[in-house]
């Protein structure tokens, strides 16, 4: 598709094009507007792709765990009981996983909240957390025929689907998500605003040789050509500058995000697909350029004789 | 009206209007010719330049028949006025050069539009420099360009391609009487190769360094035919060449 366009826009008049309509090379601030455009459409892509891997890594990490609290007041009681859910489920085929998260841990979490040696049995007592992973993703039904059995053995113990405590932190990234695909759309709409804009006016400044041009037989498509092409040339230039900066804007965030050391935003990471596609935003902006120019154009044009 | 047969243009009862305004133009009728010599005259307002610019095709009758090079252009579709335009060459008064390209590139303007090559284009862009004098100002940009070597490059620009009709609409009126007489030369020569000439003049003067020419008088928007021109044939003799 690229390519037939640029064969349709130096079909007419093989480097002359350009010197034909010197104004119609929007120069000026068009390869900066698209540089920019570029840019930000490169980072919100990637903004979009990462919070993707994140929701996707994050997804399967949790898809088939589960944590069960055994919330009892007396500690002797919930440890028999934390025994006998722990054995329940290490027998349990559909339980792959288990691991009883230890007190040191389970204090350690608290400690922000509750202050160093708060958490004691004697001043305030805590449930024993268990994490177990399942074979496959949990469903309701399993759920709840798990939570069943686990009555019969541990009845203090509290069943929960790990995936369903991070349902609200899925929702945020898919918002997130939504909208950075948003700008992108929305910065592809602003640069083809900026470049009928700008074909427009380059329309307005040439138009006395455009007549004439008309008058010595020259077609509607060979004008939309020049246009084309010169928009096409700042489009280049912009789309290279803007991925550049896109490119390092990304590559910064990114080292700073890994730097930050967590597990949920380390499973951001861009794969090489995902570079692919930012690599091909620029390409993207070539095409939107040139065939918003040549459509402006053309448009405008049929309202001449 | 003649029978139309062997005829490159032919307009019946054209009116022209623009916009809601009075006809300027008003029950045209008229017959021309392969390789005939026209003169159309009249005053100031008579209509001339509206006449032209439906021989150009720059502008379509608001009623009658034109027809041209066998396209009935009133309902000839847009896209294919293009074809009809290369056919005709035009000077037009104030000589429409492209400001930023220099004489070479400008005279190359319509074979470039055509599609030729550089490598096609250069000889005969080279010759008709040398034709109109010019060939020592290739380089030069209109802006530095005299009136009457503006002239000659809109005029070696209207002929390039060998049009097969050329308009012209008042192309001696910037220049002084010995650079129109060149000028008229020059439309003599490209008539003796079998272009049919058109041009628009208010100049009386101007139609005796002519002889072979026939006369369109426009007044107050309608045609009259003092020379016969635009019976057929033609009372001349030696009409079409």
């Amino acid at each position: 598709m690229l390519g037939r366009l640029f064969e349709s826009a130096g079909r007419l008049m093989p480097g002359e094009a350009a010197r034909l309509l010197p104004q119609a090379r929007i120069g000026g601030p068009m390869p900066w507007v698209i540089a920019i455009m570029v840019a930000l459409t490169v980072i919100a892509a990637a903004a979009a792709l990462a919070l993707d891997n994140v929701a996707e890594n994050a997804r399967s990490e949790i898809a088939g765990g589960i944590t069960v609290q055994v919330v009892e007041g007396a500690p002797a009681e919930r440890a028999r009981q934390t025994q006998a859910a722990l054995a329940f489920l290490e027998t349990d085929p559909r339980v792959t996983e288990v691991h009883q998260v230890p007190q040191e841990e389970l204090s350690q979490l608290l400690e922000p909240w509750l202050g160093a040696g708060a958490v004691d049995d004697d001043a305030m007592a805590t449930p024993s957390l268990i994490d177990a992973q399942l074979d496959g993703e949990v469903s309701a039904q399993m759920l709840s025929s798990l939570r069943a059995e686990m009555a019969k053995v541990a009845p203090a113990a509290q069943i929960d689907a790990q995936a369903n405590w991070l349902g609200p932190v899925f929702d945020a990234l898919r918002s997130l998500k939504l909208l950075a695909l948003g700008l992108v759309a929305l910065l592809a709409l602003t640069a083809a605003a900026a470049v009928w804009l700008a074909a427009r006016t380059a329309l307005g400044s040439n138009r006395d040789t455009i007549e004439v041009i008309h008058h010595l037989g020259g077609t509607d498509g060979q004008i939309a050509a020049i246009f084309q092409r010169s928009v096409g040339i700042d489009a280049v230039i912009g789309g290279v500058a803007g991925l550049l900066l896109g490119l390092a804007a990304v590559m910064v965030l990114g080292a700073q995000f890994a730097a930050l050391g967590s597990g949920l935003v380390a499973g951001g990471g861009l794969s090489l697909g995902d570079w692919g596609l930012l690599l091909a935003v620029p390409v993207i902006a070539l095409v939107l350029a040139m065939i918003t120019a040549r459509a402006t154009v053309l448009t405008a044009l049929r309202r001449k004789l | 009206m003649g029978t139309g047969a062997g005829s490159i243009v032919e307009f019946d009862n054209v009116g022209l209007r623009y916009g809601t305004d009075r006809e300027v133009l008003s029950d045209v009728s008229f017959t021309l010719y392969p390789g005939s010599f026209y003169f159309l005259t009249g005053a100031s307002g008579a209509g001339k330049t509206s006449m032209l610019k439906l021989l150009y095709c720059a502008q379509r009758p608001s009623r009658g028949v034109v027809r041209m090079f066998g396209n009935d252009m009133i309902t000839l579709p847009r896209q294919r006025l293009p074809e009809v335009r290369r056919r005709i060459g035009v000077v037009f008064q104030d000589f429409r050069l492209v400001p930023h390209l220099n004489a070479f590139d400008n005279i190359a303007l319509p074979l470039r539009i055509a599609g030729m090559s550089e490598r096609e284009i250069a000889k005969p862009v080279a010759d008709m420099l040398e034709w109109v004098g010019l060939d020592q100002r290739a380089d030069a940009h209109p802006a530095t360009l005299s009136g009457g070597e503006q002239q000659r490059v809109a005029i070696a620009r209207a002929v390039i391609a060998r049009p097969e009709m050329l308009v012209a609409d008042e192309p001696t009126g910037n220049v002084d009487p010995e650079m129109a007489v060149k000028l008229l030369r020059l439309f003599e020569a490209l008539n003796r190769l079998g272009t049919t000439v058109v041009v628009a003049t208010h100049d009386v003067h101007l139609l005796r360094k002519v002889p072979d020419s026939l006369i369109m008088r426009l007044d107050k928007g309608r045609l009259s035919d003092p020379t016969g021109a635009l019976r057929y044939p033609p009372r001349r003799e030696g009409m079409p060449r």
